[in-house]
């Protein structure tokens, strides 16, 4: 583990602790987001029949650094009217939120920023920050706009929370630990041992799962996608009603820190569904690693699968962003307590049957 | 399918003195002249009628007809005193595929039409731009307030022909 | 429900996304619900009639241009239309085909901008930029017949004033041969998406009564069920000579008159639009262009008020001629200025997001409703 190393060269837990909590920061968000954010563009340009930025480098690979350039020169405007206080506490608190879900999230065999047990369930709880940080902003904009789009994102997020907890528990279920890292070490090597595929454990059992553990992953993918305030659910900030929800009155960094938090976020989704069902930082194939012996690339593999993973379904919730239009906000609200959970609910008990019985 | 003629002789017939003349000798279009006050009742008449069904109102037009006399107001500017203002109702069957125009004329000083507003919901904004832009008074009119023009123009009603830009609006030149 | 909450009001523009213009919407919520909508309009306003006062007949078309700046070919049309009655000149065929095609290939622009936007106040920016992909090409188009993208002046009293290039018939050809496979690509995108028609199916629906009471013309009211084209049933122009079909709306995915049956009423006019123009290019006959220009435009003493088919609905020009090269009193009907009337009636009990795909779905443009 990387913790282990970085205490033998500092010699102090505490350092090493620091160094390990910033590290997924400066060696994962940060980057990721500078890259998902030129993805978007990329992707949604070429969907379009475009090219999307083209100047800036080659084929604009410089565009988000040329952007956030562009953020740090910008003046913070704070309008009279705002609950300065709030304001400011805002974009740090959504920011928080979904960097935080980091620190339980398994990048590969070797790091894992907290390996704590309730790994799932934190992430679940500590993503709660994000309401209240949209709900600050968005009463301490003193905006109207701002504040529909707060109050919807509250709703929203609170709603589908309740549907990705009913999968996660399913899963608690069947895998019986909620820590991320053990999950994703249970669904060993080869992509038929995924949850998805009904796990490791051959018999009737995965048979069974097989179906549910399809229709779980369309829950759980369709209600962070919820979560994370993306097409077709981006009500709370739909930008041709509420010209952009929560954050309309923010600029400069304090924009970026919720741009930032978006697409953090989006990855930690994504990195939960990869987990959970598509065996975490699991090879598909196998590693290279144990082909030739060479122990030190297995870590390396399994950062990369995972980063693919993820970044395959950061990918799939660009696609839906833009090709489906978006819903209206009862509509919104009728799809996850009519469908979502009604249909987790029923999961649940299946597949309490099915662990208990066979 | 009716000509203006057979309008105007069934108009005639039913309102008598409320109907002027008919005006046909202009190229292309007949106009029917009739009383400012009467409009409301003869619109509802030709609208509700079985043969004449006037279902809609194409268009509501206010036209100065600068026919009173020219004087010198005390900046030296010419203005109209007395004469007429007109309203122009172009009325249209969409069952029957008849039109019809319908004018009146009205005071200049105090100009005063009847509202059709009930009849035609169409005819709202319609006559609040005639307003706007007249400063023709339609009576019975549910919310007659300016609708192109700011809300708080003082400088009077700008299509008029005798219509002066103020120097100034809220401090700001107008004429630039 | 006994929790009454209170009324709060929201100003929607005259700077917002989607009102589509410089138009200030006077939301009055309970909650989400609309209890009242009150539009305030005229930011726009450049005093258009007042212009023309001043103008002679011939100087006024480059000012009707810029009313509808999505369909000034159209504009021109009706205002060309208005005074060569008023003049009684009669023009050659071939213009009145040239003008029978750009004012088709106009509508066909306007209304891919207006199921774009609309997309995209739905949420969906991809089909967009779809429309607007094809709606350049038109452009491209309109630029070799006049040398202009937006604002032509290419209608004249009693012609055009440049003929076809000479392979403008290749192009347009081409053009249509290209854009079928496209709009069913629209359709297939978004016209028949099942979120877009939970979001515009039943929502803001419009009865016939209603609409021909609130004088609301064009495709809005032909979704609502009325069989009403001015081509058809007030001919102007030689579209008498066209076969082509007139769509209404049926309520195929909820109620007649929602603004699904808006929307795709919009869709099925460009089909037709492109029959007319492939009949107009196979049919058109060679000649001179200009012949029947005036040199001098002098109407007689007199006054009409003549109609055509904009894309959005009736466009009326009322003319007063008092003899004298400048126009006495020019009056225009412009439809979207009548169509947004309607807006209140049908924003009541929605949501907000509602008034968006409402406003959307009427389709106006600004700069007719100010003049």
């Amino acid at each position: 583990m990387i913790y282990d190393w970085l205490h033998n060269i500092t010699g102090s837990a505490i350092a090493a602790a620091i160094i390990q909590s910033l590290l997924p920061l400066f060696i994962f968000i940060l980057p990721f987001a500078l890259f998902a954010v030129l993805l978007e563009r990329k992707v949604s340009g070429h969907m379009q029949d475009r090219l999307g930025p083209m100047r800036v480098g080659y084929h604009g690979i410089l565009q988000t650094i040329a952007d956030i350039i562009k953020l740090i020169q910008k003046e913070d405007i704070v309008a009279a009217e705002n609950d300065r206080r709030f304001f400011d506490l805002s974009p740090i608190l959504v920011f928080a939120g979904s960097y935080a879900a980091f620190a339980a999230i398994p990048f590969s065999g070797a790091f894992i920023g907290s390996n704590i047990d309730l790994g799932i369930v934190y992430i679940v709880a500590v993503t709660g920050l994000v309401v209240a940080g949209i709900l600050m902003g968005g009463w301490a904009s003193n905006n109207k706009y701002s504040l529909l789009g707060a109050m919807r994102a509250a709703a929203q997020i609170i709603s589908y929370e309740i549907p990705t907890l009913l999968i996660v528990v399913t899963v608690i279920m069947i895998t019986g630990t909620m820590n991320l890292f053990t999950i994703s070490e249970w669904q060993t090597q080869y992509f038929w041992n995924w949850l998805i595929l009904g796990g490791p454990v051959f018999g009737t059992a995965k048979i069974l799962l097989i179906p549910l553990m399809v229709i779980s992953f369309l829950i759980i993918f369709l209600s962070t996608l919820a979560e994370v305030n993306r097409t077709p659910f981006d009500i709370p900030e739909a930008e041709s009603e509420l010209v952009s929800g929560y954050h309309t009155e923010y600029s400069g960094m304090k924009f970026a820190m919720f741009f930032l938090a978006e697409y953090a976020n989006m990855f930690a989704v994504s990195a939960i569904v990869a987990t959970l069902f598509f065996g975490g930082f699991q090879s598909p194939i196998g590693y290279l690693g144990n082909v030739f012996g060479v122990k030190w690339l297995i870590p390396i593999e399994q950062f990369f699968w995972f980063t693919a993973k993820g970044l395959f379904f950061v990918f799939v919730q660009m696609w839906l962003r833009w090709t489906l239009p978006r819903f209206r906000v009862d509509q919104l609200m009728a799809f996850c307590w009519k469908y979502l959970i009604p249909f987790a609910f029923v999961i649940l008990i299946l597949v309490g049957l099915i662990t208990v019985l066979l | 399918m009716k000509t203006s003629e057979e309008i105007f002789n069934i108009l005639k017939e039913k309102f008598g003195e409320a109907i002027g003349e008919l005006v046909s000798d202009k190229p292309a279009e007949s106009v029917i002249v009739v009383s400012p006050m009467e409009i409301d009742k003869i619109c509802l008449f030709l609208r509700d009628e079985k043969d004449l069904e006037f279902n809609s109102l194409m268009n509501l037009s206010g036209v100065d007809d600068a026919n009173g006399e020219k004087v010198k107001d005390e900046n030296g500017n010419e203005i109209l005193k007395g004469g007429t203002l007109s309203v122009y109702y172009h009325l249209e069957s969409i069952s029957l595929k008849h039109k019809v125009t319908l004018k009146v004329s009205t005071d200049r000083e105090n100009p005063e039409v009847a509202s059709v507003e009930e009849i035609w919901r169409t005819a709202d904004w319609h006559e609040r731009e005639a307003f706007d832009m007249y400063g023709i008074k339609f009576l019975n009119h549910h919310n007659l307030i300016r609708i192109l023009m700011p809300y708080d123009w003082e400088a009077g009603y700008p299509l008029r022909k005798d219509y002066q830009n103020p120097e100034f609006y809220k401090g700001m030149k107008v004429p630039y | 429900m006994a929790l009454k909450t209170e009324e709060m009001v929201l100003n929607m523009g005259p700077q917002h996304p989607s009102t589509h213009g410089v138009l200030r919407l006077e939301l009055v919520l309970d909650g989400e619900l609309i209890e009242n909508v009150i539009p305030h309009i005229g930011y726009l306003h450049r005093c258009f009639e007042k212009h023309c006062e001043a103008m002679t007949y011939p100087q006024v078309i480059p000012y009707t241009d810029r009313m509808d700046y999505l369909a000034s070919m159209y504009n021109e049309f009706g205002y060309v239309v208005a005074m060569e009655r008023l003049m009684n000149i009669e023009v050659p065929e071939r213009v009145q085909y040239i003008r029978v095609i750009m004012g088709e290939f106009q509508r066909i622009a306007s209304h891919l901008v207006a199921l774009g936007t609309y997309g995209a106040d739905i949420g969906a920016f991809t089909p967009f930029l779809f429309c607007f992909r094809d709606r350049e090409k038109i452009l491209n188009l309109f630029e070799i017949t006049c040398g202009a993208r937006l604002l032509y002046n290419y209608m004249w009293i009693g012609g055009v004033s440049h003929d076809l290039h000479a392979d403008f018939i290749r192009l347009a050809n081409e053009f249509i041969k290209e854009f079928r496979p496209n709009l069913k690509e629209l359709n297939d995108l978004l016209t028949f998406n099942q979120i877009f028609i939970d979001r515009t199916a039943n929502v803001g629906i419009l009865p016939a009564e209603t609409a021909i009471n609130y004088g609301i013309t064009g495709p809005n009211l032909r979704a609502s069920g009325v069989k009403w084209d001015l081509r058809r049933d007030d001919p102007y122009s030689i579209y008498d000579k066209f076969d082509f079909e007139i769509p209404i709306g049926k309520g195929e995915k909820g109620t007649t008159g929602d603004c699904w049956d808006r929307y795709y009423m919009r869709v099925r006019e460009m089909e037709e639009s492109l029959k007319i123009i492939e009949q107009a290019l196979d049919q058109i006959p060679e000649g001179d262009v200009s012949s029947a220009i005036p040199k001098r435009v002098k109407p007689p003493v007199g006054q009409i008020y003549a109609r055509v088919e904009n894309p959005r609905g009736e466009l009326g020009y009322f003319i007063i001629s008092d003899g004298s090269l400048n126009p006495y009193r020019i009056k225009v009907r412009a439809p979207s200025f009548v169509n947004l009337e309607v807006l209140g009636e049908l924003c009541k009990g929605h949501l907000v997001a509602d008034v968006v795909a409402i406003l959307g779905s009427i389709d106006i443009v600004l700069g007719e409703i100010d003049r």
